[in-house]
This record gives C-alpha cells, sequence and structure tokens, in this order.
C-alpha cells in the first residue's frame, strides 16, 4: 500500500478529485520509496497546461495485484530528474519535457523523444527557437573516444521491411560499448489528437496505435470506455477477446521464433514458422475477416459472434498450427549450432531488467515474474489461471524461450475457450463516459504490458489520455543487451525483443 | 541433418497454387464493396472518413476506405473479392452503377526491364506494421514472391521501385523522398495500403502528409488496412503482366 496515493485495481476507474495531489517533493519522494518497495511505474504524464502542469503517476504492484494513482502540480518550467536513481523513469521523463514543455533538472539523458513540438506554444524544454525544424534524430548522441573506436549509424531507413528507427552504435573493433536508440521516426501524434476524444475515428486509430498488436491496445482502449461507461461486458465476448488477444500473441511469438532462426542462418525453422504465423493471422480472420485483428473488439464486446462452424473449423486449424509449430521449434532445439548462437548472446541481467523496469517476454526471459494476465487479471483472465512463463540466463536464447513457451500455453488456451463459449450475448451497448474520472486499463500484449490512462472533463470528454506500449519500457533494455556484444549480434538480439516504432512514437 | 529432412516431409510443400488456381478467401473478409444506390432517406451513418460520398447516387473512395467491421453507411456492403488495386487514382473510386478498374501493366517499355526481375526497395513512413507485415508475408514460403521475379531488396541502389507504406509523418518525409531519389530511373512507386494512399486513419492529421500522392508519382494503389497479402500479390502480376 502506498499510503499517499489512491488504490485502484486494472480496469477501473476513480473520480479524478479521489486522486491525493501532493506537493511535488512528497510525490517524487513517493515514486522513489514506492518504487524501492517492489512498486514500479506503468505510466507518468504531464497535461500540457502553460505554467503550472499538473503531472500524474501510477504504479502497480504485482505481487498482490495492486496499482495507484497520485499527482501533483509542478510549477514553473523545471522538474527534478528521479532517473539517476530511478533509471525506469527515464523515457518518461524525456517524454513529459518533450510534451509539457518542462526541463527535467538532472537528468542524465535529456534528449528529444519523438522530435515534436511541445504542445504548449511557446514553452520548449530545450529552448530551441520556435523557427528550428527538430529535424529527427538529430541530437547529442553519447560518444566513446579513443584510438580504435569507430561509430556505426544505422537507420532511419533499415535494410529489410521494417519500421524506422535510429542506431547508434560505439565501436571497438567488432565490440559494442554502447548503443544508442533515437526514435519518433513514426510519430502521428496519436495522444495529441485524442485530447477532446473520443470520436468516431478513435476506436481505429487504437487499433493502429502498433498494428502488430491491434488486439492489445484496442482492448485497453475499450476497458477504459467499458469502466466510464459502467458498461458490463457479456461472458461470451470476454471469451471471444481473450481468443484474439492469445491468437495475437501466438502469431507474433511464432513469426519471432522463425526469425530467430533466421537471423542464425537455420532456414528450415525460419521459414516453416513465416507460413505457420500465417496460418495463424488467417485464424484471427476467421473471426472477424482481417488477419490483425481489425474489428474483433469494440466498447462493450465484440463485432462479431463466432458460431459453431467457425469454431470446428479454428480447433482444427488449431490442431495443425500445434503439430506443425512443435516441430519447427523441436528441430531448431535439437540442432546445436543453433542453440549454442543464442546461449549467452545479448544477455540482459535481473538486476537490468528490473531497474529499467522491462516487461512482458524480455522481464519474465531475465527472470522476473509479471505478466499482467496473472498480476493483474482482466477479462477471460480473471476466470482462468494461465501459467506464468519465465527464464532465467535473460540472453536470446531465454528470450526465445519464453516465447515458445508462451506460445504452447496460448495454443492450450485458444483450444480450451474454443470448447466452452458461453452462450448468451457478445456486445453490449455503449453508454456516455462518467464526467472527471481517471481510468486505467492494463492488458497483457505479446510484447509484454499495454497501458492506457484517460481523465474526462466534466462533459466526459477526455482530457488527457496516455498510451504506453510495452516497447516503450523495453528499447533500454535491448541497448544493454548489446553492451560488450558483437554488432553482428545486432539483429538476433533486436529479433528477440522484437520492439514497436510506431507504439512508442505513437 | 535427417531430422530436418524428415521435418520438411512432414511440414509438405505449401506453396499456394496461385495464380494459377483461385485463393480461397475468409468469409468475413471486406474486399470489393457492393454499393446500393443511396436513397437519402434511410437511416445511414456517415462515413468518419470521408471514404463515402453521397452525393450523385453515392460512391465510395477505396483509398479512403478502412473496410471497417461496423461500417456505419447503410448503402455500403462489402464482398470478399480481394482484388482490389489500381493504377489511377480516381479509379479508386466506385460508384453503383460504373465500372470495375484493376491494375493495368507496365509500359512495354518498362516491362521489358522489369516483367521478369523486380526489385523493390521499402520504406515504412509512418505506418502501424501491418502494412508492413503483410508486405513481407509475401516472401514466405507460402506465398513465394520469388518465383514472380519480385523480391524486396536492402538497398535503394539496387531497386526499381519504391514501396511506400504509411500515411508520411513529418518525421519520415525527406527519409522517404532520400530513398526514392537514390533509387536509378526508369523506377515505379506503389502506395501499399490506406495510410500510403491518403493518410488512412491519420488522414487530416497536421503530423503527416496524407500518403504520398502528390509527393511522388505513383503506378500501383493497393487498398486496405492493411490490404490482404492476396490483394498485394494480385495488383503485382497485373503490374508486371502475369494476369490479366
Ligand atoms: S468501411 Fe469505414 S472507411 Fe469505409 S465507408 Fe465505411 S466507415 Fe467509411
Ligand atoms: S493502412 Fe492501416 S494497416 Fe496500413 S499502415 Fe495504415 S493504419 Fe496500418
Amino acid at each position: 500500500m502506498i499510503a499517499a496515493a489512491h488504490s485502484m485495481y486494472n480496469g477501473s476507474s476513480a473520480p479524478v478529485s479521489a486522486i491525493p495531489e501532493l506537493p511535488l517533493d512528497r510525490f517524487l519522494e513517493t515514486i522513489m520509496d514506492a518504487t524501492g518497495h517492489g512498486w514500479r511505474v506503468i505510466a507518468y504524464f504531464g497535461l500540457p497546461r502553460g505554467v503550472a502542469t499538473p503531472l500524474y503517476c501510477l504504479l502497480a504492484e504485482d505481487a498482490e495485484g495492486r496499482l495507484a494513482a497520485m499527482r501533483t502540480v509542478c510549477e514553473g518550467d523545471c522538474l527534478p530528474s528521479l532517473t539517476p536513481a530511478c533509471p525506469q523513469l527515464h523515457l518518461f521523463e524525456r517524454e513529459i519535457a518533450e510534451q509539457c514543455g518542462l526541463a527535467i533538472e538532472g537528468h542524465p539523458w535529456f534528449k528529444p523523444v519523438r522530435f515534436h513540438r511541445s504542445w504548449v506554444p511557446g514553452r520548449d524544454a530545450w529552448q530551441r527557437p520556435a523557427d528550428d525544424p527538430l529535424t529527427v534524430g538529430v541530437m547529442e548522441f553519447f560518444q566513446v573516444a579513443g584510438d580504435e573506436v569507430h561509430e556505426v549509424a544505422v537507420g532511419p531507413v533499415h535494410a529489410g521491411i521494417i519500421e524506422p528507427g535510429h542506431f547508434r552504435f560505439q565501436c571497438h573493433g567488432e565490440e559494442v560499448f554502447h548503443l544508442e536508440i533515437s526514435l519518433g521516426f513514426q510519430h502521428r501524434g496519436i495522444e495529441r489528437r485524442l485530447i477532446g476524444g473520443p470520436d468516431l475515428k478513435t476506436l481505429r486509430q487504437m487499433e493502429v496505435v502498433a498494428g502488430d498488436t491491434t488486439i492489445g491496445h484496442a482492448l485497453a482502449h475499450c476497458m477504459l470506455m467499458e469502466t466510464l461507461g459502467q458498461v458490463k461486458v457479456p461472458p461470451r465476448a470476454q471469451v471471444l477477446r481473450g481468443i484474439a488477444l492469445e491468437l495475437e500473441r501466438l502469431a507474433n511469438h511464432t513469426g519471432d521464433i522463425g526469425a530467430i532462426a533466421g537471423d542464425t542462418g537455420y532456414l528450415p525453422t525460419a521459414s516453416f514458422c513465416g507460413r505457420i504465423r500465417g496460418d495463424i493471422l488467417n485464424m484471427t480472420a476467421v473471426l472477424c475477416g482481417s488477419r490483425f485483428g481489425r474489428g474483433v473488439v469494440t466498447p462493450g464486446g465484440t463485432v462479431f459472434d463466432l458460431d459453431a462452424a467457425r469454431c470446428d473449423d479454428l480447433l482444427k486449424r488449431l490442431q495443425a498450427v500445434r503439430r506443425d509449430l512443435t516441430d519447427a521449434v523441436e528441430l531448431m532445439r535439437s540442432t546445436p549450432s543453433v542453440m549454442a548462437r543464442l546461449e549467452g548472446t545479448g544477455t540482459v541481467s535481473r538486476e537490468v531488467a528490473l531497474e529499467l523496469g522491462l516487461v512482458g517476454p524480455a522481464a519474465r526471459a531475465s527472470g522476473l515474474k509479471r505478466d499482467v494476465r496473472v498480476d493483474h487479471p482482466f477479462g477471460i483472465y480473471r476466470m482462468t489461471h494461465l501459467p506464468l512463463a519465465t527464464g532465467f540466463h535473460g540472453d536470446v536464447c531465454a528470450r526465445a524461450a519464453v516465447r515458445w513457451q508462451e506460445a504452447e500455453k496460448s495454443l492450450d488456451f485458444v483450444e480450451e475457450q474454443l470448447q466452452q463459449i458461453p452462450t448468451g450475448g457478445h456486445r453490449t451497448d455503449s453508454c456516455p463516459l462518467a464526467a472527471n474520472q481517471l481510468a486505467v486499463a492494463l492488458t497483457e500484449g505479446w510484447r509484454g504490458e499495454v497501458c492506457h490512462v484517460v481523465l474526462t472533463d466534466d462533459q466526459g470528454r477526455f482530457v488527457r489520455y496516455k498510451i504506453v506500449d510495452p516497447s516503450f519500457h523495453n528499447w533500454q533494455g535491448l541497448a544493454m543487451a548489446l553492451r560488450g556484444q558483437q554488432i553482428s549480434d545486432f539483429p538476433l538480439c533486436n529479433k528477440s525483443f522484437n520492439l514497436s516504432y510506431c507504439g512508442s512514437d505513437l | 541433418m535427417i531430422r530436418a529432412i524428415l521435418s520438411r516431409i512432414r511440414q509438405g510443400h505449401r506453396t499456394m497454387p496461385y495464380p494459377n488456381e483461385p485463393l480461397a478467401m475468409p468469409e468475413r473478409l471486406r474486399g470489393y464493396p457492393r454499393l446500393t444506390l443511396a436513397s437519402g432517406n434511410e437511416m445511414s451513418g456517415d462515413c468518419p472518413y470521408g471514404a463515402y460520398d453521397p452525393a450523385a447516387g453515392g460512391s465510395l473512395d477505396l483509398g479512403r476506405c478502412l473496410f471497417c467491421a461496423d461500417c456505419p453507411v447503410a448503402a455500403v456492403s462489402f464482398t470478399t473479392d480481394f482484388q482490389l488495386a489500381v493504377s489511377r487514382r480516381d479509379e479508386l473510386i466506385v460508384r453503383p452503377d460504373a465500372g470495375r478498374y484493376h491494375a493495368e501493366r507496365l509500359s512495354a517499355q518498362l516491362l521489358k526491364l522489369f516483367g521478369r526481375s523486380l526489385k523493390f526497395r521499402e520504406v515504412s513512413a509512418g505506418g502501424c506494421n501491418a502494412c508492413e507485415a503483410d508486405t513481407n508475408v509475401l516472401s514466405t514460403i507460402g506465398w513465394d514472391l520469388g518465383r514472380f521475379g519480385i523480391q524486396f531488396v536492402a538497398s535503394p541502389r539496387h531497386a526499381d521501385g519504391l514501396w511506400v507504406t504509411g500515411p508520411v509523418t513529418h518525421n519520415m518525409r525527406q527519409a522517404l523522398l532520400d530513398t526514392y531519389a537514390a533509387i536509378p530511373a526508369p523506377k515505379i512507386v506503389v502506395a501499399c495500403g490506406a495510410c500510403a494512399i491518403g493518410g488512412g486513419p491519420f488522414r487530416g492529421e497536421p503530423e503527416q502528409s496524407d500518403g504520398i500522392d502528390g509527393l511522388l508519382p505513383v503506378d500501383l494503389y493497393i487498398p486496405g488496412c492493411p490490404p490482404h497479402p492476396a490483394t498485394i500479390l494480385e495488383g503485382l502480376l497485373r503490374l508486371i503482366g502475369r494476369i490479366s
């Protein structure tokens, strides 16, 4: 329990007036204190408001499934940085600086995140003139100097069909001393646009925050709309949503296991998994017509129902997927040259994972037991228990193993749920949103924790809508995984995390 | 090695026979629309993306349409016909009584150069990674794009064309134009997905450019959010004259 904060649980809302407003120093102390006692920050954001900036912080404690919310007001242009003692905040603080125009005093890494103008006209954290073009990727990169130290710059346009980002490696020969990742290329202004919402475009925009996590994000959004509208989602819809979310996980884990095999040069598993992933996407298309789950969830339930014939069809497809995927993965695991390439590559220790606040399979592979489905269960996960998949070594091998274990569990889950879909409706009408509330929703997307937080005004419209994609927590994990590795290990490390650029860039 | 061979036998030959045989599409796929004449007095919602225009009997702009599961427009329904790609922007406008368009094959001169070997450099310019993913999937063994001589390559210098996804964010605009400039002429441009064609779900937002129309000359428009891989492949095969 954080005495100074308001306790909440996943998918709930509270009147803004019930969220304690602390003096700034007490607010910051509470964050420090809580993160030192097993809590972690799930969202930390400001309301861009001219002179005084209201700040909100939401924290989670996983062992007992508790959430807490508190707020403060930062007067003036400057916010003291907690990052040196609490590294999991480093991107949150930079984001607050960029959006609200607050300088973060003492931030060791004080640079823009997405390279857009501050939301408060005329107020810029870096005092850049109004006519500065704010060229993306142009910032002070950390540099290592010395004989035979060289720098490798990659991106924004990469070799494959992937999203844009810029990577700077400081290398000594083949060895990477340091990697710095600069993003923002995919910035579409999603959070800015949500102010004053929701409107008819909102749901689709939530589906494409990160298009490979359509269900993860759309579900978090719908959970907010449902708690604010006091809508009860029918059990049938909860099951259908769970099936869609696990199919999304299964498809992406399968694709990434294949990609990891491909990066070790092991083509059989790479090509099998590439094809199997497509078969799983086709299962999602049976649900809703879209391979990426567009049009599965809607506030109040699901758009489509699933009849018995489609259930049977899905069960049959699932069996084939299980057979082929198991074969493809077993083949890779029984090939020593592949496993040797994965073992000990790109290690993130448990301590580092904890300090950086990693989430999802990347955190679990380093031995952290955190999974929203288990710790803060939502929807169908309240009714059914999913075993947690964890690893130990924190290397590429552990991340691949955790993904495979999770894929197996998703297979079991989908198979079980398809056989026991509750009867009844699959959709309830949505209701107007409650005024002056703060609501929070977490889901476990395939990359990890997806967090959506909303504040409403006295008309029930969005004053502020905060989205935290799991990648936002995990990019620094990838950078740390590269420390002391060969630069040629980068693709393999990268695939084992497979983070979202658009999900971070918003 | 034996295990790998056994697995290969178990997994089987999985490249689909398309275009020699038809493709089975999911029943709920939202493909080519069926429009009924807008009568004006029915209970119908508006399209939030401005894709449907009720004027003059009604028309649907496939370049803006996101093929929503919950489309509120009463005059719009969808068939499972995945053939959506066209060569000109105005051919994306569907009317209840007007003809149907498909992508055209390249000019004789370009076909001679690219017909049997066409390489693309892809640039993701604000895409959500779904258009990118379903472009990527064409290179898996199921679709095996390579059998048609089409490939995605790492360097624009090795490419014959630019493949664009995403609404062109302000932050990717320069990189996109630079990549285009780096491709040796003659070159073609493909706009893949609603974002690249016209901004998609982000149309009108100041952080992006409403797609590449007006920025680059487009040779192939592939509608969808995201387009089904079959839609993409069909457009490409028409472009290189493998189907017509
Ligand atoms: S499907 Fe969506 S984008 Fe297309 S007309 Fe209907 S509402 Fe508009
Ligand atoms: S068109 Fe749709 S699927 Fe494609 S990038 Fe845009 S939002 Fe994503």
